[in-house]
């Protein structure tokens, strides 16, 4: 059967791992490749790198490490942040990347999506989305890390990025993420029913049962967590563990 | 000296990556000499089966690929592997190398989602080489919308998602991996040494 998978986030910025602290066995905590062989050995079935630079040069610095961490960790790599355009997507997949994640871009060109299932295919695109609570009980797409709300109604964009190519639907929830209250159920069921295409949910986990929960209430195929990892509250060993105790397939 | 096929498509940097941190030596090539002279073939893939297959005729492999996979351990991944096949039912049909009886057919499991992503367990079903010290229950990582339909004996293992998928596929020394060995972590690894200890 197929396994659920869990995939730490590193959040990255000018080449260096942001919030990376207290990571024990480590010698240098900033380093995202390190940090990639860490996760690599706790056995995360994906590793995504969010690039959160400003800079043109620090992008540069990205496909560095992209291309050092593909040569060491032998899991798939998917990197997101920033991306704009399909040369872009090459670049990092030239790198050693095998998967783009791609958010705010594919709100401002939908075309996007589909030229990049053209060029590479839909296994290697996956299309990030945010969003939070409307008024109207729906569920609103946001970007720019939630500063503007574009009025997109979530399950009818992930509906459309489906039927452009996307392969994969990374759903993070504002509303949830950093409450450490557990993953936002009802989106993540709104969502998985309109998709033919496997959804990661994000945003909002706290502690070992906010997983199961996810897998076993909601028809997510994977769940991404960041801070959770980077502070070693959690590591994948103990997640999937707790998962095998739950009758949850696991690798 | 393993031979990487480079005509054009597929996951060549992920399995070079994999090959040199094993400590395999290798060479990326598409030229007849070199894959005449090489211990062993990796054609890799990623994309359509027509395109790729077209690829492999404008850089006249085709041949030269069917003779070597007589005299060398050959692996095929992934799209490479489904290329082994007689023919491909993907964007209509397209003959394939012929180096295994069968043919690849889309996938079509009941109520579970296209294209097959994820980790997904092996069932061992006949003894391989490549499958020393690797057990039934070992998760490797799959991506893909159709698969091989082919006679039991050519299945060293599958893997179950709404059918029984073969995962990897022999006959003789041509193997095909219809999953990523060079993504499927420490287990992935395993089979690409026990690749190279064929050579």
């Amino acid at each position: 059967m197929l396994a659920k998978r869990i995939i730490p986030c590193l959040d990255v910025r000018d080449g260096r791992v942001v919030k990376g602290v207290n990571f024990i066995g480590i010698q240098d905590v900033g380093d995202p490749v390190e940090c990639a062989k860490m996760y690599g050995r706790q056995g995360a079935d994906e590793i995504t790198f969010l690039d959160i630079t400003a800079t043109h040069e620090g992008r540069k610095t990205m496909l560095d490490v992209v291309e050092r961490t593909a040569r060491q960790v032998f899991v798939p790599l998917t990197v997101g942040g920033g991306i704009r355009t399909t040369e872009d997507m090459r670049a990092l997949l030239r790198a050693g990347a095998d998967k783009i994640s791609i958010n705010s871009a594919a709100v401002r060109d939908p075309s996007l999506v589909q030229q990049a299932a053209d060029q590479f295919g839909s296994q290697c695109v996956v299309v990030a989305i945010d969003a939070r609570k409307n008024q109207t009980g729906g569920y609103s797409v946001v970007i720019n890390g939630g500063r503007i709300d574009t009025g997109l109604d979530a399950v009818k964009w992930a509906q459309q990025v489906y039927k452009l190519g996307a392969g994969e639907i990374l759903l993070t929830s504002m509303d949830a993420d950093g409450t450490k209250n557990g993953f936002d159920l009802p989106m993540l069921n709104a969502v998985c029913e309109q998709v033919g295409i496997p959804v990661i949910a994000s945003g909002g986990c706290g502690c070992l049962e906010h997983f199961s929960q996810v897998f076993l209430q909601t028809k997510a195929d994977a769940a991404l967590a960041a801070s959770l990892f980077h502070y070693r509250e959690l590591t994948v060993g103990q997640v999937k563990a707790h998962l095998r105790e739950n009758q949850i397939p696991v690798r | 000296m393993i031979a990487i096929i480079d005509y054009g498509a597929g996951n060549l940097f992920s399995v070079k990556n994999a090959l040199e941190y094993i400590g395999l030596s290798y060479t990326i090539t598409n030229a007849p000499e070199e894959i005449n002279k090489a211990g062993g073939i990796i054609l890799p893939g990623v994309g359509a089966f027509p395109a790729a297959m077209q690829m492999l005729k404008s850089h006249n492999l085709v041949e030269i690929l069917q003779a070597q996979a007589q005299k060398k351990p050959f692996l095929g991944i992934c799209l490479g592997m489904q290329m082994l096949f007689e023919q491909s039912e993907e964007f209509g049909i397209t003959a394939g190398l012929s180096l295994i009886p069968g043919r690849v057919v889309p996938m079509r499991p009941q109520g579970l989602k296209i294209p097959h992503m994820g980790w997904n367990e092996l069932v061992v079903s006949h003894p391989s080489p490549l499958l020393a010290g690797v057990s039934s229950g070992a998760y490797v990582y799959f991506v893909h919308s159709f698969c091989a339909a082919c006679e039991d004996d050519y299945i060293a293992a599958y893997c179950e998602y709404g059918q029984k998928v073969p995962a990897l596929v022999q006959k003789g020394y041509v193997f095909g991996a219809q999953f990523h060995p060079e993504k499927s972590g420490e287990v992935g690894l395993l089979m690409l040494k026990n690749f190279g200890g064929l050579l």
